[in-house]
């Protein structure tokens, strides 16, 4: 990115900081206390994630980017209950967190869907764990599938949609569980442009819907700048918070601020974060010389 | 040509005729080596004994030894042999083989206590099934278990990796001392054989459900229960199916060794007792016959997979 001129990301306006103010007043859902985690290896122990502390509010939509190995797949596992922090502690409405269970949702990147279930069972699953009895459970799912748009669909299985029908599913999977928390492990990662689009507006739409806080990992630089109040930006080994970022672009998003002058300095501001300019490694290139003939039909084009 | 590209899907019609070959070839080889004289053909078939005091109508004997003789009557003057080139008695002819399926069970058993080909193949079918039915009740269960639980995999699997390198045929006698001398031992014989591997390859089929499956399945709350019930044991259904395809397969070879101790019967004591009367057409009918049983049974459960799983279709 060249360095047109462009407003500090830290120059909010006063709806923004408003917004802001008012959001750190909420409660806090989700949070995570002096969190460590270590993991053995055959190379001594690696620290994964080192001193991290973090407060999520209420309704709050939080998108986490960082260099590959920054550990912000543990991160979200961890809230997820799936791994167990070295040390430290998450909390959930202030209980703590040590299993997995439905109050947080999470949506994985390979969609995670039961091949053998159909989309209304898929759907259905959670609910039918909590409690629900067969038909109060189908009529609960029915609704879930007319929210995403799936009604033709509700008896089909998961090999015959498409990747952006699986991953809507899957959302709607977790939903159905009414959870406090929807995390989410880079769940557009797979898909291709125009789906992944679509798909942050319907995402946007539900978060803006329902009340549920929203933990997103991405590496998605364009994804994590539409879709958050902030963003948490790793640095990899060890793991650990560089920066939460207050993203400046006015709420509720479109894709038409996608060029707007906020947009554009959260941007590079992050950009600066994760890809810090760095002395040229003399190990790290390709060593090519020209190879094309001398009396080639076409010269050198460059 | 085409036809020999890597991984390249071949025409339906191709495909069709290149199976038909598959077993054509062999049959087109069988018959050649037994209609062409010239090919093979090592022995003579006398037609008419000549001068030779001990050679029979019928009898097969050496080229070498006929022309032998052949030699000795024409300079002795006396009658001199006839006969056809023949292929050895352990070798009938496609045509005869074929006229075994129907003849080799019509044949009348030579002893009264003896049984017709039917009787024989119903007593192998029943040993195959109640062997594998047993090992699959039992080993599938421990299967799933230590391929789903670190505990049970330490408990059940060091001592099984041990035992399944013991040659089931080794059993033999002593599930005649336990079990007696008439279908128990053979049914046990067939349950060593494959109950050992089948828990081994069940675990391992278990174990190679995607694991991100059960993590989705905890964060929607399932507890450990309906993780095994409702996730592990449908989500390895479809491949536990062919495993069990396979391992059937396994029991069909153990029935041979099972049907020899004890009392011999079934299938197995129908073909030597053939073999001992140089009844070989019957031997190969049976032979084929097994191969033949043994193929239907497995399109059968082939095609009925793809009835029990649609959700894998187009995979």
């Amino acid at each position: 990115m060249t360095d047109v001129s462009l407003p500090s990301y830290l120059d909010q306006s006063d709806a923004v900081r408003d917004r802001f103010e008012r959001l750190k007043k909420r409660p806090v859902a989700l949070e995570v206390r002096d969190l460590h985690k270590v993991f053995p290896s055959r190379n001594g122990p690696v620290t994964a994630l080192k001193n991290i502390n973090l407060n999520i509010h209420k309704r709050e939509f939080v998108c986490v980017i960082g260099p590959s190995g920054c550990g912000k797949s543990t991160l979200i596992r961890i809230l997820a209950g799936l791994e167990q922090p070295s040390s430290g502690q998450v909390l959930l409405n202030g209980e703590p967190v040590t299993k997995p269970g439905p109050e947080r949702g999470m949506v994985f990147q390979g969609y995670t869907l039961f091949p053998w279930l159909s989309v209304k069972e898929n759907i259905m699953f959670g609910l039918r764990e909590s409690g629900y009895d067969k038909s109060a459970a189908e009529q609960e799912a029915r609704q879930w599938i007319d929210l995403i748009g799936l009604a033709r669909f509700e008896n089909s299985y998961p090999n015959q949609l498409s990747g952006g029908m699986k991953q809507r599913v899957a959302i709607a999977r977790a939903l159905a569980n009414r959870p406090k928390v929807l995390l989410m492990d880079e769940p557009f990662g797979a898909l291709d442009a125009q789906t992944r689009a679509k798909m942050q507006a319907y995402l946007l739409e539900i978060w803006k819907n329902i009340d549920i806080t929203v933990f997103f990992i991405t590496h998605d630089l364009d994804e994590a700048v539409y879709l958050a109040d902030r963003i948490l930006v790793l640095k990899a080994n060890p793991g650990e918070i560089q920066e939460l970022v207050e993203v400046p672009v006015p709420q509720p998003r479109s894709p038409d601020q996608f060029l707007s002058p906020e947009f554009l300095a959260t941007k590079q501001h992050i950009e600066h974060l994760i890809h810090p300019p760095v002395e040229e490694d003399e190990s790290d290139h390709l060593n090519l010389v020209r190879m094309v003939h001398v009396n080639d039909d076409v010269g050198s084009v460059f | 040509m085409s036809l020999i590209a890597v991984n390249k899907a071949l025409p339906a019609r191709t495909r069709r005729w290149v199976t038909l070959a598959s077993f054509g070839l062999p049959i087109l080889l069988w018959c050649l080596v037994s209609y062409v004289p010239f090919i093979w053909h090592p022995m003579v078939e006398i037609t008419a004994p000549g001068g030779v005091s001990y050679f029979r109508e019928g009898m097969l004997v050496d080229k070498p030894l006929f022309a032998r003789e052949f030699e000795n009557m024409a300079e002795q003057g006396k009658g001199l042999p006839e006969g056809n080139p023949a292929n050895p008695v352990y070798l009938p002819a496609p045509h005869e083989v074929a006229t075994a399926f129907y003849t080799a069970f019509t044949t009348e058993p030579a002893r009264r206590s003896e049984k017709w080909l039917h009787e024989s193949l119903w007593s192998s079918i029943q040993v195959i099934f109640w062997g594998f039915v047993l090992s699959s009740v039992i080993g599938i269960p421990l299967g799933i278990l230590a391929g789903t639980y670190h505990f049970f995999s330490r408990l059940i699997e060091p001592f099984i990796e041990f035992f399944r390198y013991l040659p089931a045929p080794a059993f033999g006698a002593l599930a005649v001392a336990i079990l007696g001398i008439y279908q128990a031992p053979k049914i046990a014989i067939i349950f060593i054989g494959t109950f050992f591997q089948q828990v081994l390859v069940v675990a391992n089929t278990t174990r190679k459900l995607d694991p991100s499956l059960l993590e989705a399945a905890q964060t929607l709350g399932a507890g450990n229960r309906s993780m095994l019930f409702r996730v592990v044991v449908p989500g390895i259904l479809p491949d536990l199916y062919r495993d069990t395809r396979i391992l059937l397969g396994w029991a069909w070879t153990y029935l041979i060794v099972a049907e020899l101790i004890g009392t011999s019967s079934g299938i197995t004591w129908f073909i030597t007792q053939q073999a001992r009367y140089k009844n070989f057409d019957n031997v190969f009918a049976a032979i084929i016959m097994i191969g033949i049983l043994g193929l239907t049974i497995d399109l059968l459960l082939a095609w009925l997979g793809r009835r029990l799983f649609p959700w894998q279709q187009g995979k």
